[in-house]
């Protein structure tokens, strides 16, 4: 148990720390405001690299490990939970099924520009009807000579209008499994412009407003045979293996946004005098304080052994990192939701106005609750382990 | 490195760069003769000043005003605008030559390229940034029992350090001249006597470019439209407390109808509200005006040594615990929104009043 | 073309600065970071890189932990890093450093060695001149902008009120200032590649043509006499006026007694 960071993460840590405070966090407000995408954010990070930490060399990447990815997305959050997301979808959800199921051409055609951020990826597979329960899926592909066609629609899609490749699961055909028929799901990689792939309605959120988050709809949209991604019939077990991974992201991001609402609350309970004194110096505000500390860096810990574990399981395949990760969401996420909605409290009056950043935080810290599969999920993932 | 006590001796006079940029003198030449006639006075000796460049020889008497005996000129085509291998080549020359006991070289954008190449090329001391200058002791206390070796009648360099946060006091006891730079707007001149001639002595080292000379291509002036916040008397300085750009216009206002100009901290130029010409601190300008008013400025120590000469500061800050007010002599705890309107219609009232 | 680039590591005055219970500066607590100005002559070496292929050195005198500041050159992308090591160079002023880092360099080969303008925690600006003049090099100081032409470089050299384009022959020496650029951040990458680089480090012995004499506290010529935490002018009076009349009467008043006004 070595509870230590390397040199290099050290390092790292300074150059994310350091371009959330000068690049992410002049924006983050004026973006929430505006629900606008923070295209050059997203320019400056691809020129530094950030849109492909954890993705070998030899396929436009970092060569950097998963902790030192997520480390990224934690820093990120702390300032600003919508750029954070727009990493974690990007890296977790698009690049990182293709690298572990794709051919060597897909990797060569997808990975390389997506991890040099020359494109931007996104990953569809929740439904209007489908979101927990992947059996719901509607969208289905048809093989028809040399292409696939894609019918049907998915939502709450992350950088949905932004992206240029997208990881999109449907329905191939039916399948006898233990008695039961089960749909048969597989993956695919479509492009943005491809005839047939428009956007729906711009979902108008609670929080991490300036994130991208639309309807595909596919209609007659046909795509090359070739980008079927992994084997036909394996779509819920890429999806699962990907959400696997995303859950580490997104619990980054939880990690961050509850350090960021601590760090902001530390500096006010200092400043912000009532009664002749900073509240800071009433017990009440010291022992929330220090519940509050004590559960992010517990959370910190549970998200960064995750991190080890997935790289881990890149050295050897037969390590499952599945209730690591969501062990580390399920904790982050209630942690985050938890201390920002504290933090909101010890600000006052002044917590509940735009002004002031635990305001978005804490509109930013629900949905790591909800999405890439709900608390309730990852309490089902973590069961089933124990129980099986 | 170090010289012989019969070395050093040969050393006398305290000489002063005197720098001239297009035929005119600069402020900062006749702030170092007004301190080299302190330092000269213990010493008893003279005050010397060179002045180096291309047809100069009529500014000398300017030089004699401000209090240099003599004056030694270098003067040739060559020196027409300044670049470090020939200048530097000229104040080594009559360093080498006439064997200065002191060297005051101003800390400005030609005396800090001047200086330390001058300095490697005599192999001697330099003292940068200089804010004190005095004659005494070195070491400062005598080492019991080695009471003998202690010298006298050292040139003793006072600068800040760590941005500001350290003060060293500099000594160069073993190596002549002791050199040092100093920052413009810390001495002060001396009332000029007018009339006043100068001893004039002519010496040219002769000059044959090498390769370390630079060609000049273009010279760009910048177009200042902005006074020089060294130059004023009232400072009227925001910090990041005046919350907006815009919102400077209060000060802009009150520096007007005080007869003094508006200047920043660092917060308010990172910031991008002002141009960094205004800035007031370590990494800016120092200034030491009658009146400084430090208004929704905290006080960060890089900006205290900026402006903490001033003669009179008074601060106005919201924060009652703003570390401003450690370093104010007036002190006024409240909101400037509030106060500068007012503040700006009293002192127009009380200047109209004592006009009739 | 090659370009030495010499960087410090220096205590981040700027913000954080630390003092410890008695009133000194507490040193240990501040953060070891790049020197600004010698960051901005990195950024404009690889930017030399990036147009012309230049290979950049890095070359850092100080304590064996300075090499840090040297990994995070190469995290930049700088090529190559030396460290000068040893503990007679201690105690050493602007004259033995430059001493010392001039003795490095002639072990090397370059077109062109930038450093900053001055360092934040000495603020002298001496180095680079006098590295410049123990090396026989061409200096341009405070350079705002730099252009490499054939063998030679063009330079705006900023002045007080004005600047000058200048025009040196290579090999030369540059001092760059902080606001010549805005340096870029490190990759991902290259970090994980920096930590286990090899960082070439050298001793007194390694230094060429270089007298003891002129090395380390006692080849300085100057001597602190006195080292002092700024001793600040003390606090005058603090007024808490209960409105903006009472406020604006005691400045008014203040500065008719001074005959302000």
């Amino acid at each position: 148990m070595d509870f230590s960071l390397s040199k290099e993460h050290e390092m790292v840590r300074t150059l994310f720390k350091e371009f959330a405070e000068k690049e992410v966090k002049p924006l983050a407000q004026e973006i929430d405001e505006q629900h606008r995408f923070p295209r050059e954010t997203v320019d400056k990070m691809a020129k530094y690299g950030f849109m492909g930490i954890p993705v070998p060399k030899e396929y436009g990447g970092q060569g950097c490990d998963t902790l030192a990815y997520a480390m990224c997305v934690e820093e990120l959050s702390k300032v600003c939970g919508t750029t954070g997301v727009i990493v974690s979808a990007h890296t977790s959800l698009c690049i990182d099924p293709i690298l572990t199921f794709g051919s060597e051409e897909q990797k060569q055609k997808y990975v390389v520009p997506l991890a040099k951020g020359e494109k931007l990826g996104a990953f569809g597979l929740t439904e209007p009807g489908a979101g927990t329960d992947a059996q719901g899926q509607q969208t289905k592909a048809v093989l028809d000579g040399d292409e696939w066609v894609l019918n049907g629609s998915k939502c709450f899609i992350t950088n949905g209008k932004e992206a240029d490749v997208y990881v999109i699961f449907a329905v191939t055909g039916k399948v006898e499994k233990r008695g039961r028929i089960m749909k048969e799901i597989s993956a695919f990689i479509v492009e943005k412009g491809t005839p047939g792939f428009t956007f729906g309605t711009k979902e108008n959120k609670m929080g991490i407003c300036a994130s991208s988050t639309y309807e595909l709809i596919f209609t007659d949209c046909r795509i090359p045979k070739e980008n079927l991604l992994g084997q036909q019939g394996k779509g819920f077990n890429i999806a699962m293996h990907t959400l696997d991974g995303g859950r580490i992201g997104i619990a980054s991001q939880a990690l961050g946004l509850a350090e960021g609402a601590l760090e902001t609350t530390i500096n006010y309970v200092k400043e912000r005098k009532q009664f002749g004194k900073a509240i800071g110096q009433f017990q009440n505000t010291q022992f929330q304080l220090a519940d509050m500390a004590t559960k992010v860096e517990a959370a910190k810990l549970l998200v960064y052994k995750a991190a080890r574990k997935k790289d881990e399981y890149k050295k050897d395949p037969k390590v499952s990192y599945s209730v690591e990760a969501a062990m580390a969401k399920l904790c982050a996420a209630e942690v985050a939701m938890e201390v920002t909605t504290k933090c909101v409290q010890l600000h006052g009056g002044y917590g509940y106005i735009k002004e002031y950043d635990v305001e978005r935080m804490m509109r930013d810290a629900k949905i790591t609750e909800i999405y890439e599969g709900t608390s309730e999920v990852q309490r089902m993932v973590i069961s089933a382990a124990l129980l099986k | 490195m170090n010289m012989t006590p019969e070395a050093i001796a040969e050393y006398k006079g305290v000489y002063v760069f005197a720098q001239q940029v297009d035929h005119t003198v600069g402020s900062i030449a006749y702030e170092l003769l007004g301190k080299a006639r302190d330092l000269a006075a213990p010493l008893n000796t003279e005050v010397v000043a060179v002045l180096i460049g291309s047809g100069v020889k009529d500014l000398a008497d300017s030089l004699a005003e401000y209090g240099a005996d003599k004056v030694i000129v270098v003067d040739d085509p060559e020196l027409k605008e300044y670049r470090t291998e020939p200048y530097a080549h000229a104040l080594a020359s009559v360093i080498n030559k006439y064997k200065p006991e002191i060297m005051l070289v101003g800390a400005t954008a030609i005396g800090r390229d001047l200086g330390p190449t001058v300095s490697a090329r005599v192999a001697t001391g330099l003292t940068a940034d200089c804010t004190v200058l005095e004659i005494g002791d070195f070491p400062l206390v005598p080492i019991p029992g080695k009471e003998n070796e202690q010298l006298h009648n050292q040139l003793l360099m006072t600068r800040p350090a760590f941005g500001g946060n350290t003060i060293a006091t500099i000594a160069c006891p073993y190596n002549r001249p002791q050199m040092a730079t100093v920052r413009p707007g810390v001495m002060q001149k001396i009332e000029p006597k007018k009339g006043a001639k100068a001893v004039v002595e002519e010496f040219n080292p002769g000059f044959t470019p090498n390769n370390r000379y630079v060609t000049i291509k273009e010279v760009v002036k910048a177009v200042k439209d902005t006074v020089d916040i060294m130059d004023a008397k009232i400072l009227v300085s925001g910090g990041r407390g005046v919350g907006s750009p815009e919102n400077f216009k209060l000060l802009e206002d009150l520096a007007e109808a005080i007869g003094g100009t508006v200047s920043c901290s660092r917060a308010v130029v990172d910031a991008g509200w002002k141009p960094k010409d205004l800035q007031v601190g370590q990494t800016g300008k120092t200034v030491r005006p009658n009146v400084y008013f430090a208004i929704g400025i905290s006080g960060a120590i890089q900006h205290v040594a900026g402006m903490e000469e001033s003669d009179i500061i008074i601060a106005i800050n919201k924060d009652e615990d703003a570390p401003i007010f450690d370093v104010a002599d007036y002190g006024v705890v409240g909101d400037l929104n509030k106060i500068l309107p007012q503040l700006t219609e009293q002192v127009k009232a009380a200047r109209a009043a004592k006009k009739n | 073309m090659k370009v030495v680039v010499c960087i410090k590591q220096v205590p981040d005055t700027k913000g954080g600065v630390s003092f410890n219970p008695d009133g000194t500066l507490n040193r240990a607590a501040m953060l070891a970071i790049m020197n600004p100005d010698d960051k901005a002559g990195l950024e404009a070496a690889l930017r030399l890189k990036d147009q012309y292929g230049a290979e950049v050195t890095v070359l850092t005198m100080g304590l064996p932990k300075a090499a840090d500041v040297l990994r995070e050159a190469l995290a930049m992308g700088a090529d190559k890093a030396v460290l000068v090591t040893d503990r007679v160079l201690g105690g050493a002023d602007t004259w033995a450093t430059s001493t010392t880092i001039a003795g490095a360099l002639r072990n090397l080969e370059y077109d062109l060695i930038i450093t900053g303008r001055q360092a934040i925690d000495g603020d002298t600006a001496q180095v680079g001149p006098q590295i410049a003049e123990h090396l026989g090099l061409p200096v341009i100081s405070y350079a705002q902008d730099i252009k490499v032409e054939g063998d030679k470089v063009i330079v705006e050299r900023l002045y007080d009120d004005r600047y000058h384009v200048l025009e040196a022959q290579m090999p030369c020496l540059i001092t760059a200032l902080a606001e010549l650029n805005e340096p870029r951040y490190m990759t991902p990458g290259g970090i994980f590649d920096a930590v286990n680089a090899e960082i070439t480090t050298w001793g007194r012995a390694d230094l060429k043509d270089v007298e003891d004499g002129n090395l380390g506290l006692n080849g300085s010529p100057t001597k602190i006499a006195k080292a002092s935490d700024k001793v600040r002018k003390g606090a005058g009076e603090k007024v808490t006026p209960d409105s903006p009349d009472e406020a604006v009467s005691y400045i008014i008043g203040k500065l008719d007694e001074k005959h302000v006004i």
